[in-house]
Order: structure tokens, then sequence, then C-alpha cells
């Protein structure tokens, strides 16, 4: 409501000034949307702030800064979605004591929307992860593990889409290949596919049937390896159409700001990954405008 | 100007945005990226912290209680082929995978190797506790029992020889002569026979990890006991009133 009071007053006001051009200018400004991506990864159960004492990220992270961070920009912008790309659990008590409980009641009190799957999410099992779904509000996210042959069956999607401010954004998660990573006791009957097949399919999907204006992958396959045989987000980015951004982990990778590829359209991809333990909170702010109003490749990116 | 007039011009302008912007904006214009670190200058919510609190208690709670003294510090640095934190690690594993795995398989363990690079902490003289565990164990690594034949057996006792780091064993002598070569070798309290297969008790770290870490290359059989080594240590510690371990002969060099 006070948005729009502020709009009408902000109307009245340049109707003083002049009609003529107003009509046309305020068309692009007005009518301007914003989506914002909060992400994080490879949390590992990291619910405090790291101690005074620690040696490398003394009083760094803690969920309950994150809440308050993620508040002030959900309030900044209610178009928001915050999302995960694995490796909820493991490495702190809390996940010893708790199997990974306290971790998904408290990403749903911070609203998170969706979450991928990593290698350390089947440290209890593929049962430990399905005792852990009733507690969480959030959506599992995975196009590449067919669990099908398992109790997970049913409880993991490939991928969702959100409908936010008339746009539809479409969401999939792409899980890393789990032979040397994941004993089969843990894992059971887990099928892991090529990520890159699956990604292909994905996107046509989200592109082609659901419409989506905006696609984002969620990954677990880590930033980039120096054998170019292990799939990863940064060569994902270089052999996909229409993703137009992979937030990534497993790799703990700490980038110093969003890295740009180009893809198979010759089009820039945004890939993201914030370390690890929830030291950082990654934001990507998406702008939307009319058709006719921007070159084709008019697409402004800054980081 | 009056109320009435203001309103009539917004209409009229809202009219000529809605007629000027009849397509929908879904063009994606604009990315703009940022990672934000999360520092003290964030708040922490406080039904976060109440909620988180009382979860935190309880780990310290169980945690920090006292299951055991340890009269003399346990270290890694205390012997040139055996260290006393080394050798008690892989005595734990011993004693406490025997029994389970003789239920389990009905099969008798003869001996335990451990890496040096999993044991994580040292633990000092005074109370232990599970935080102790915790810190010598952070891993989920499960207790698995690897079958061996003669020639893979020759294989670990060779990498064991040669290997820069002290990698602890249990239930097994190993005794070099002065110029560094394997004088003999016992284990479970017989001379080492070739011509048979042997049970070791050991991290699933090294069974996973394959040739690549060294320890075995060929594994007749692996048997996943689903016990915890971090468990293991922690139910020792509850069994036992003092903690200790020394130093001794169960892998040396003749000077």
């Amino acid at each position: 409501m006070k948005r729009r009071k502020f709009i009408a007053q902000t109307a009245g006001a340049s109707a003083l000034v002049g009609l003529g051009g107003l009509s046309l200018n305020a068309c692009s400004t007005l009518n301007r949307k914003h989506i914002t991506i909060l992400h994080t990864n490879d949390v590992h159960s990291h619910i405090d702030p790291f101690p005074t004492t620690h040696s490398r990220y003394a009083n760094l992270g803690g969920v309950a800064r994150r809440a308050t961070l993620v508040e002030q920009i959900r309030y900044e912008n209610p178009n928001t979605l915050l999302f995960d790309a694995g490796d909820i659990f493991q490495g702190t008590p809390y996940f010893n004591f708790y199997g990974g409980e306290l971790e998904f009641k408290l990403m749903s009190k911070l609203n998170y929307d969706a979450a991928t799957i990593g290698n350390h999410d089947f440290d209890n099992g593929v049962d430990g992860l399905l005792a852990q779904i009733p507690h969480g509000t959030f959506d599992l996210l995975s196009a590449n593990y067919d669990f099908s042959k398992t109790v997970l069956d049913g409880f993991v999607k490939p991928y969702k889409t959100y409908q936010l401010d008339g746009l539809k954004i479409g969401v999939y998660g792409l899980g890393i290949a789990l032979d040397g990573l994941v004993t089969k006791r843990l894992s059971k009957e887990t099928i892991y596919n090529d990520p890159y097949e699956i990604a292909l399919d994905m996107e046509r999907l989200l592109k082609e049937e659901e419409q989506c204006d905006l696609i984002i992958c969620l990954s677990h396959l880590g930033y980039e390896y120096e054998n170019p045989q292990r799939p990863s987000d940064v060569l994902l980015a270089q052999r996909t159409y229409n993703t137009n951004l992979i937030i990534g982990g497993h790799t703990h990778t700490f980038l110093d700001k969003p890295e740009i590829r180009t893809n198979l359209n010759g089009a820039s991809v945004l890939v993201n990954q914030v370390g690890a333990y929830g030291l950082n909170l990654g934001r990507i702010d998406f702008y939307f405008d009319e058709q006719h109003s921007i070159s084709a490749d008019g697409v402004s990116i800054s980081v | 100007m009056n109320i009435l007039k203001i309103k009539q011009i917004v209409s009229i302008i809202t009219i000529c945005i809605l007629a000027s912007c009849k397509n929908d904006p879904t063009q994606l214009s604009e990315v703009k990226g940022t990672i934000i670190p999360i520092t003290e200058s964030y708040t922490a919510v406080d039904s976060i912290e109440a909620y988180v609190a009382p979860y935190r208690n309880r780990i310290n709670a169980v945690l920090d209680s006292t299951l055991a003294i340890v009269p003399k510090d346990l270290v890694l640095d205390d012997g040139e082929r055996n260290t006393s934190m080394g050798n008690l690690l892989v005595d734990i594993l011993l004693k406490e995978t025997r029994p389970l795995f003789l239920k389990q398989t009905d099969k008798e363990l003869d001996f335990a190797v451990f890496n040096r690079g999993g044991i994580r902490s040292i633990i000092s003289a005074g109370n232990v506790t599970a935080r102790n565990a915790y810190e010598v164990m952070p891993f989920e690594n499960f207790i698995a029992v690897v079958e061996l034949d003669g020639k893979a057996m020759r294989n670990l006792i060779d990498y064991l020889i040669n290997s820069s780091r002290v990698h602890p064993i249990a239930g097994m002598q190993i005794v070099l002569d002065k110029n560094g070569n394997l004088e003999s070798v016992n284990v479970n309290g017989s001379p080492f026979d070739e011509n048979r297969n042997y049970y070791v008790a050991t991290s699933d770290y090294l069974v996973q990890g394959g040739p690549s870490i060294g320890f075995f290359n060929d594994m007749v059989s692996v048997h996943d006991t689903g016990y915890l080594v971090r468990n293991a240590i922690i139910d020792y510690f509850k069994k036992v009133d003092t903690v200790t371990a020394n130093v001794d002969n169960r892998f040396i060099q003749r000077k």
C-alpha cells in the first residue's frame, strides 16, 4: 500500500510539471520488475557464529544473523527467493546429536524456498535425510539423482517454478557423482545421472513448456576442477542454453564476486558460490523491462 | 488545485501508462550480483537465538560431562614408530570391534590399523569428555573390517614400514632390524602366515580411498560394521575409569 501511495503522489506531482513526456518515461521506470535471489551453500551444520578465538573466521557467520540480513532484503524487495546449494548437514555436533533436524527447522524459519542435495546430506543415509523432511517447509530439488528405488521416492522434485510479480522463475537441482564420496550403505539405490544431459532437459522444459522468464540451477557439482572430465559449474554454464544463474556448492569456493561465463547461445550466465559454513550470503538482483525497450543483447551485468 | 482535480489527472496518467505499457516487462535487462559477509553488524534475530538455545545447552551438557580421567598427556610425537595417542585409538578400535565383528559374522578379528592423518587431535591430561572424542575424530567414519590375503598383507606391511607418517597398529607386531629391513611380523599372537587370510579393523575412509591411499590394494572382502569410530571411542571412555596408553614395542626398529 505504501508503495502505491508513493507512486500516486509522484505521478500527481509530476503532472504539475507537464503531461508531455511523462507517459513515455513513466513506462520503463514504473513498470520495471525486480526479482532478488539469495543463496547459501555448504553451511555444514554451522548454526552458531564461529568463536571469537577462531584463527580464520572469528565471530563470522551464524544463522540468527543471517536471518536479520534475509529479513532486511525481503523487506526491501518482497519478490525474493532464498536457496541453498547442498551440504546442509555435517560439521558440528548439532548434526551428530540431532541428525539435521535443527538445520531443517531453522532453514524453514528463514523461509528458504528450496535446496539441492549435497553428498554430505547422505551422511545419515537416504533414511536419515527422509527423517528430516517433515521438519522442512522448503523443497528438495534434484534432477539428476534418481531416487525412485529408495525411500526418498516422491520426496525430491527435479525442479520447481515460482510466480513472482507476474514473472515465472524455474529452478532445478543437480548433484555430484556419488562414487567415492558416498558409500552404498548410505545412498542405497540412488542413481546418479549425467548432469549436463539432465541440465539440457531441464532448461528446455522450463523454457519451452513452463515458459519461465528466469532459469536457475542449484548445483552441488563443484565450481571448477583441473580435470575437465569432472562436471563443474563453470563447464555447465558453457554447455547450457537458457540457464541464467548457477548457484554452486561442494568445493567451498570463496569467490570475490559472482563469475560471468558465456553459454551456447552466446549469452551471459552468472556462476556464484559463497564459500561455506554460512559465512556469506549470495545476492543476485534481476531486473526485467519491456521487450521493446531494450536491445537483444542488452542485459547489463554488474558484479 | 482541489483533490478531485488531482484524482482526475492521476486517472488520465494511469490510462496513458496502461496504454503505453501494454507489454508486460518480461525481458531481462539488468543483473547485479554481490556476496555479503555475515558479520556481527547483523544483530541476531532473538527468536532464532532462543530457539537454538535448548539444543545447544543439551549438546554442551553431554559433550562436557566427564567420562574418565587421563593421567598423562596422550600425544602423537612421543615415539618413533608408535605413539601413545595413536596406540590408544587403534587399541580402542581393536577392543571395541572384536566382539561386534564376532557377533555380526562369527569370525575372529586379527588386528587393527588406522591412518595417522585421521587422528585430528591429542588428548591432554585431565578429565576426558565426549568432546575429546569429537576433536580426535570429527568425521563420520565407520569401522570397516577388511579381509586380506597374504599378498595384500605383505603390501600393507610394506606400506606401513615405508610410510613417512606413523600409522598406528594394534594386534600386530612389526620388528625391523637396525638397517630398517623387516625382521619379524606377528599377527594376533602368531607369526605372520602368508598362506592364510586376515581380518583387519580400520576406518571406512581407507577402504573407500582404495589404492590411491596406499593401505589396501586388494581386498578379498569388506564388512561394514555400521559402528562409528567416534562412538567406539566414546563407548570405551564410558567403560574405563582411567584412560592410559604408552609407546611400546608393537612397531620398533632395532638400534
